[in-house]
C-alpha cells in the first residue's frame, strides 16, 4: 500500500499544481501524504484488536488574486482530481479579497539540498509486525500486573508504529519531500481501592525509531507505579500553595504558553501576549526554546508548511518573550518576516503551530526540588480545559500528591488549580533537569510560588 | 429523502460502484474465512464544506471529499480491523483478509441472510446546504458580521465560521443488517472580541444539527452574533471566582454537558463490560438523587446527536440508564449487548470508516423536574450560577469529572450579583447526582454545538437538562477563603 515512493508522489502533487493554475489558479500549493499503520492492543493478557490499514490523502491550497480556497480528498482518481481542482477554483472566487494573502515570497522558500536530514525515519519500522506488536504489549501489561496485587484489572497496553511520506509542491517554486516514522507503547493497570473504588494511571514511550522505545517491561513498571500512586487519594481544603508540576502535567502549560504567542492569536488580539513582546512575562528561570532541527524528536522537521527552511528559537529568555512564532499570513499581518512556523493541516489550509517547543532544564534535580519544598501540591495529571487565551485565566481538575516538609504525604485528587498564566510563569521558582522528549511541547518537573487550590 | 445530490455516496444502490447484497456476502465470507464468529462492513462517504468570515470578509472557503470501507472481525473480545479507501473488488477483498487474520482457526460462522431494519426519518434537511449556492453561506456569515458591529461599539473582532456535512452509510453483517443512512450535519458559529479600558474578553454563540437552511428560520445569524456579544461584553465586568465547596445552579440546557461528564461515559457498556467503570456492577443501585432520570435520546428530530441507525446497523430509541434515581441500564454496541445478553441499544459509533465502533452517546438528557427556575435560584445563600461551558473530562475508573465555565455568576442571599470568570467545577459523579437537591420544570436541549472525544474519535453529540440545584459541588476559582 504505502510504498513510500517519493518520485511517484511528486509527479502527482506537479500534475495537479499545473493543472490547478492551467484551470486558472494564480497560486497551487499540494500536500500529498501517503501512510501505513498498525496498532495492537492486549488486554489482561488476550489480544483485543489489532489493525492495519494505509492511507493517502491530498489537500489543495488555491488563490485567484488574494482569493483563497482548500480542498482535500483522498480520492486520487483522474476524476476526483479534476474535481478536487474544480471545486477549488470555484470556492475562490466565492472568496473575498484578502490583503495579506499570498505565497511566501520565492527568494525566501529552500531548495531541497539545504533540506537537513534529521534521522527521523527508521527504515525497519514496518518489520514490525501484528504478533510482535501484540508479544510487546503483553509483555507490558504482564510486567505491569505482576508488580503488586492491588493492580486487579487493566484498560489494557497498545502497541503502533506509522510510517508515513509527504511532499509539497507549490507554484513558487518549492519541492520537498519528508520520511516519517513513529511508534509507541502504553499501559494502564487499574489499581482497586479496599472499598472498591478504581484508579487508573498509565505510561507511555513513544519514539521516531524502533530501537528507542522502552523495554516494554519498563513501561509497565512504571505505569504500574503510576497507579499505585494514585490509591488511597483524597482532597485538600482549599488555599494558596506552591505547585509542583511533574512532566507529564508541566507539558500542557508550555502548550497554552504556545498557543497564546503563535500566529492568529497574536494578530487577532485573543492572546493576552498580544501585546508583550519584549517584555518580562516569565520568571528568570524561564526559558523557552522552539527547535525544529533535534535529530529525532517528534516535532522536527526541514522545512515546515510553506517550504521555508526550518530554524531553531530562543523564544523566551530568561523569562523575557523574544519574539513570536509566525507564518507567512500572521507575519504579514503584523508586518514582518515568517518564523519558519507555518503547518500544512490535512484539510489543505495553511496554519502555524510550534514545533519542539521545550521549557529549557534547570540543574537540580526533581528529587532535589521535591526534597527543597516544605508545603505544596505536587501534580501528575490535569482534566478539562479550562484556560481563556484571551485573559489568561487558568483553571483545571488536577490530581497528584501533597508534599510536607520535601517528601511525599499521600495521594490527592479531585481538586483544582487556578492562577492566571501570567501570574504562573512569573512564578516559576525552581526547574529541574529532567526534560521529557517523548514529546514534542514539553517541560522539565519545575514549580510555581503559588497557585489558588480548590478543595473540600 | 435526499435525491439527485451532487454528493452521493458511489456505493449506495444506485451510484456509480453499488455493493449489492451478493458483493457484501462475498466480502463478508473472506472475513469470516479465518474462523472468526462475526464480522461487518462499513462503508462511508463523507463531504464536507467550511466558510471562516474574518476581518468583514469571507477569507477562506473549503471542501472535502472523502470515502471508504472498514471490515472489522471478531472473535470473541479480540477485533480485527482493516480499512481501505479504494472499492475496487481486489482491494476490499484484501481488506476482509488483512482484519479476518485476528482469528485463527476454529469453527466458522456462517453469515445470517441479509435484512434490512425500517430506518426512520429523523432528520429530515429540506435541502442539503452542500448543494446550495456558496454566496448564500457567505451572506450568513456577513450577516453575523454586521449584526455584530451594530450592536456595540466595543466590539473589536467578529469571526463567523459555517460548517457542512453529509456522511453517507452502508453497514453490512454477518449478523443480517443491510442498512443505508444518508446523515446531513451543519453547524454556525460566532465569535467576538469585545474591547474596553484595557479590558479584553472573547464571547461566542453557536449551533446548528441535522437540518439544511430552515435552522435559520428559528435560529437567525443576527440572534447569534447578539449573543455572542452579550456574552464578550458580560464577560468584561467578569471578576475572579471564589474558590471552594459551595451550592452550584446550572442553567437548563448546555449544563447537560455535566450528565455527559459525570454520568454518561460510566454508562457507556464497554466500560462496565471491563470493569473499569465506577457505574460496574451497579444496575438496580441508587447512583442518584430521586429527582433523576437520565435518557439517551437518539430521536430527537434534525437534533446534532440524533442517528436513524447506528454504525453497526442497529435502530437506535430513548434508552432510559437511571430512573428515579436508580441505575438501569447502560448504552451498548453489539460486542457489549452480547456480554451482557441484552439488546444492541443502537448507541455503536464510529468517527469513520477508519474507527472501530464503540458504545457512545447520541444525545443525553436529565429529565424534568417540579421546581420553578427563579424558585431554584432563590434558595441558595452564597453560590455559583453557571449557563455557558467550555468542555469537560471526566475519568471513567472513578467518576471524578471537571467541566470549565465560560459565563457563570455569583448567586448572593437567592440573587444573581457579579459575573465569575476563570471558573472551573470538579466532583464525582455519583456524589454529585445525589446531591441534586432541586430541579427544574424547564428541560432544554443544547443548540448543536457540542462533540465528544472517546479513545481519539469524535462524533457528534446532544445534551440538555432543566436548571439544576447541587447542594455542595467544589468550585474552582482563584480567590481562597
Amino acid at each position: 500500500m504505502a510504498d513510500y515512493d517519493v518520485d511517484t508522489l511528486m509527479s502527482v502533487a506537479s500534475d495537479v499544481v499545473e493543472r490547478a493554475k492551467r484551470a486558472g489558479a494564480d497560486v497551487a500549493e499540494v500536500a500529498l501524504e501517503e501512510s501505513a499503520h498498525l496498532s495492537a492492543k492486549v488486554r489482561l493478557g488476550e489480544p483485543e484488536l489489532v489493525e492495519e490499514a494505509g492511507s493517502r490523502a491530498l489537500g489543495l491550497r488555491v488563490m485567484r488574486g488574494q482569493q483563497v480556497a482548500v480542498t482535500h480528498t483522498s480520492d486520487l482518481s483522474a476524476d476526483g482530481l479534476e474535481r478536487l481542482i474544480q471545486d477549488a477554483l470555484e470556492l475562490a472566487e466565492l472568496a473575498q479579497a484578502d490583503p495579506c494573502a499570498g505565497p511566501p515570497d520565492s527568494a525566501l522558500l529552500s531548495r531541497p539540498e539545504q533540506h537537513a536530514d534529521l534521522d527521523l525515519f527508521d527504515p525497519d519500522m514496518n518489520r514490525l509486525d501484528a504478533k510482535q506488536a501484540l508479544a510487546m504489549a503483553k509483555r507490558a501489561e504482564d510486567a505491569a500486573l505482576k508488580v503488586d496485587s492491588r493492580l486487579v484489572n487493566s484498560e489494557g497496553a497498545s502497541v503502533s508504529r506509522w510510517a508515513g511520506v509527504s511532499v509539497l509542491v507549490t507554484s513558487g517554486g518549492f519541492c520537498g519531500a519528508s520520511r516519517d516514522t513513529y511508534t509507541s507503547i502504553s499501559v494502564s493497570p487499574v489499581g482497586a481501592e479496599p472499598d472498591g473504588k478504581k484508579r487508573v494511571g498509565s505510561y507511555w514511550s513513544a519514539r521516531r525509531h524502533l530501537a528507542d522505545l522502552l523495554d516494554p517491561e519498563e513501561v509497565g513498571v512504571i505505569a504500574a507505579q503510576r497507579t499505585l500512586d494514585k490509591l488511597g487519594a483524597r482532597k485538600v481544603p482549599t488555599q494558596e500553595v506552591p505547585v509542583i508540576f511533574d512532566p507529564d502535567a508541566g507539558r500542557s502549560i508550555l502548550g497554552l504558553l504556545a498557543g497564546c504567542i503563535t500566529g492568529g492569536a497574536v494578530w487577532r488580539r485573543a492572546s493576552y501576549l498580544a501585546d508583550r513582546e519584549h517584555s518580562q512575562i516569565g520568571s528568570e528561570l524561564l526559558t523557552v526554546v522552539d527547535d525544529p532541527l533535534l535529530p529525532r524528536a517528534p516535532g522536527s522537521r526541514p522545512f515546515d508548511g510553506e517550504g521555508l527552511l526550518s530554524r531553531r528559537h530562543v523564544v523566551v529568555e530568561r523569562g523575557k518573550l523574544n519574539m513570536f512564532l509566525l507564518d507567512t499570513y500572521s507575519a504579514r499581518k503584523l508586518g514582518r518576516e515568517s518564523t519558519g512556523n507555518a503547518s500544512r493541516g490535512e484539510s489543505g489550509g495553511v496554519g502555524c503551530s510550534p514545533t519542539n517547543f521545550y521549557m529549557e532544564p534547570g540543574d537540580i534535580t526533581p528529587e532535589a526540588l521535591l526534597a527543597s519544598t516544605d508545603r505544596a501540591l505536587y501534580v501528575t495529571s490535569m482534566m478539562g480545559s479550562g484556560f481563556t487565551a484571551i485573559t489568561g485565566d487558568f483553571s483545571r481538575g488536577a490530581s497528584g500528591f501533597w508534599i510536607e516538609g520535601g517528601q511525599r504525604a499521600y495521594p490527592v485528587e479531585e481538586v483544582t488549580i487556578s492562577q492566571n498564566l501570567d501570574n504562573m510563569l512569573k512564578g516559576i521558582d525552581c526547574v529541574a533537569n529532567n526534560l521529557d522528549r517523548r514529546t514534542s511541547v514539553t517541560a522539565p518537573t519545575f514549580r510555581i510560588a503559588h497557585m489558588t487550590v480548590a478543595g473540600s | 429523502m435526499l435525491t439527485n445530490s451532487r454528493y452521493q455516496a458511489p456505493f449506495a444502490a444506485g451510484g456509480t460502484n453499488a455493493i449489492d447484497h451478493a458483493t457484501a456476502e462475498r466480502l463478508l465470507a473472506a472475513a469470516l474465512s479465518r474462523g472468526g464468529d462475526y464480522a461487518d462492513l462499513f462503508f462511508e462517504y463523507h463531504a464536507s464544506g467550511s466558510y471562516a468570515l474574518d476581518e468583514g470578509i469571507l477569507k477562506s472557503a473549503g471542501r472535502s471529499v472523502g470515502m471508504g470501507l472498514g471490515v472489522r472481525v471478531m472473535k470473541g473480545d479480540a477485533t480485527g480491523y482493516a480499512y481501505v479507501q479504494e472499492l475496487s473488488p481486489e482491494v476490499m477483498l484484501g481488506a476482509a483478509h488483512t482484519a479476518a487474520q485476528i482469528a485463527a482457526g476454529g469453527g466458522s460462522e456462517r453469515p445470517v441472510p441479509f435484512a434490512t431494519p425500517t430506518v426512520s426519518a429523523r432528520y429530515q434537511a429540506q435541502s442539503l446546504t452542500l448543494e446550495a449556492p456558496g454566496v448564500d453561506k457567505r451572506e450568513l456569515l456577513l450577516r453575523a458580521d454586521r449584526a455584530a458591529r451594530a450592536a456595540d461599539p466595543r466590539v473589536s473582532r467578529v469571526e463567523a465560521s459555517f460548517s457542512e456535512e453529509l456522511r453517507e452509510i452502508l453497514v453490512a453483517s454477518s449478523t443480517g443488517q443491510f442498512v443505508h443512512d444518508r446523515q446531513p450535519l451543519m453547524r454556525f458559529f460566532v465569535r467576538v472580541i469585545a474591547e474596553s479600558e484595557g479590558k479584553r474578553q472573547s464571547g461566542s454563540s453557536g449551533g446548528g444539527g441535522r437540518m439544511g437552511f430552515e435552522y435559520f428560520e428559528s435560529h437567525s445569524p443576527e440572534s447569534h452574533a447578539q449573543e455572542a456579544v452579550r456574552h464578550a461584553l458580560v464577560m468584561l465586568d467578569a471578576q475572579d471566582s471564589p474558590a471552594g465547596e459551595m451550592d452550584v445552579v446550572l442553567a437548563a440546557g448546555d449544563s447537560g454537558i455535566l450528565l455527559h461528564e459525570a454520568v454518561g461515559h460510566g454508562l457507556e457498556a464497554d466500560f462496565n463490560r471491563k470493569g473499569t467503570s465506577n457505574y460496574t456492577d451497579k444496575i438496580g443501585q441508587q447512583v442518584a438523587s430521586e429527582l433523576c432520570t437520565v435518557v439517551d435520546d437518539a430521536t430527537l428530530a434534525g437534533s446534532r446527536g440524533a442517528i436513524n441507525v447506528d454504525d453497526e446497523g442497529h435502530v437506535p430509541t430513548a434508552t432510559t440508564l437511571i430512573e428515579n434515581g436508580v441505575l438501569v441500564g447502560y448504552m451498548h454496541d453489539r460486542h457489549s449487548a452480547k456480554h451482557f445478553k441484552t439488546k444492541p441499544s443502537g448507541n455503536g459509533r464510529r468517527e469513520s470508516f477508519q474507527a472501530y465502533p464503540m458504545p457512545r452517546m447520541t444525545n443525553t438528557l436529565l429529565m424534568a423536574g417540579p421546581h420553578e427556575p427563579g424558585e431554584i435560584i432563590a434558595s441558595v445563600k452564597r453560590g455559583v450560577y453557571a449557563t455557558k461551558f467550555g468542555g469537560g473530562q471526566v475519568d471513567i475508573s472513578n467518576g471524578n469529572f471537571v467541566f470549565s465555565l465560560t459565563e457563570g455568576y455569583l448567586i448572593e442571599d437567592g440573587k444573581l450579583t457579579a459575573p465569575l470568570k476563570g471558573v472551573n467545577l470538579i466532583g464525582n459523579g455519583p456524589e454529585v447526582m445525589g446531591r441534586v437537591t432541586m430541579l427544574g420544570n424547564d428541560l432544554k436541549t443544547s443548540d448543536g454545538i457540542w462533540t465528544c472525544g472517546k479513545d481519539g474519535q469524535s462524533v457528534p453529540v446532544g445534551v440538555g437538562c432543566p436548571t439544576m440545584k447541587i447542594a455542595g459541588m467544589t468550585v474552582g476559582g482563584t480567590q481562597a477563603g
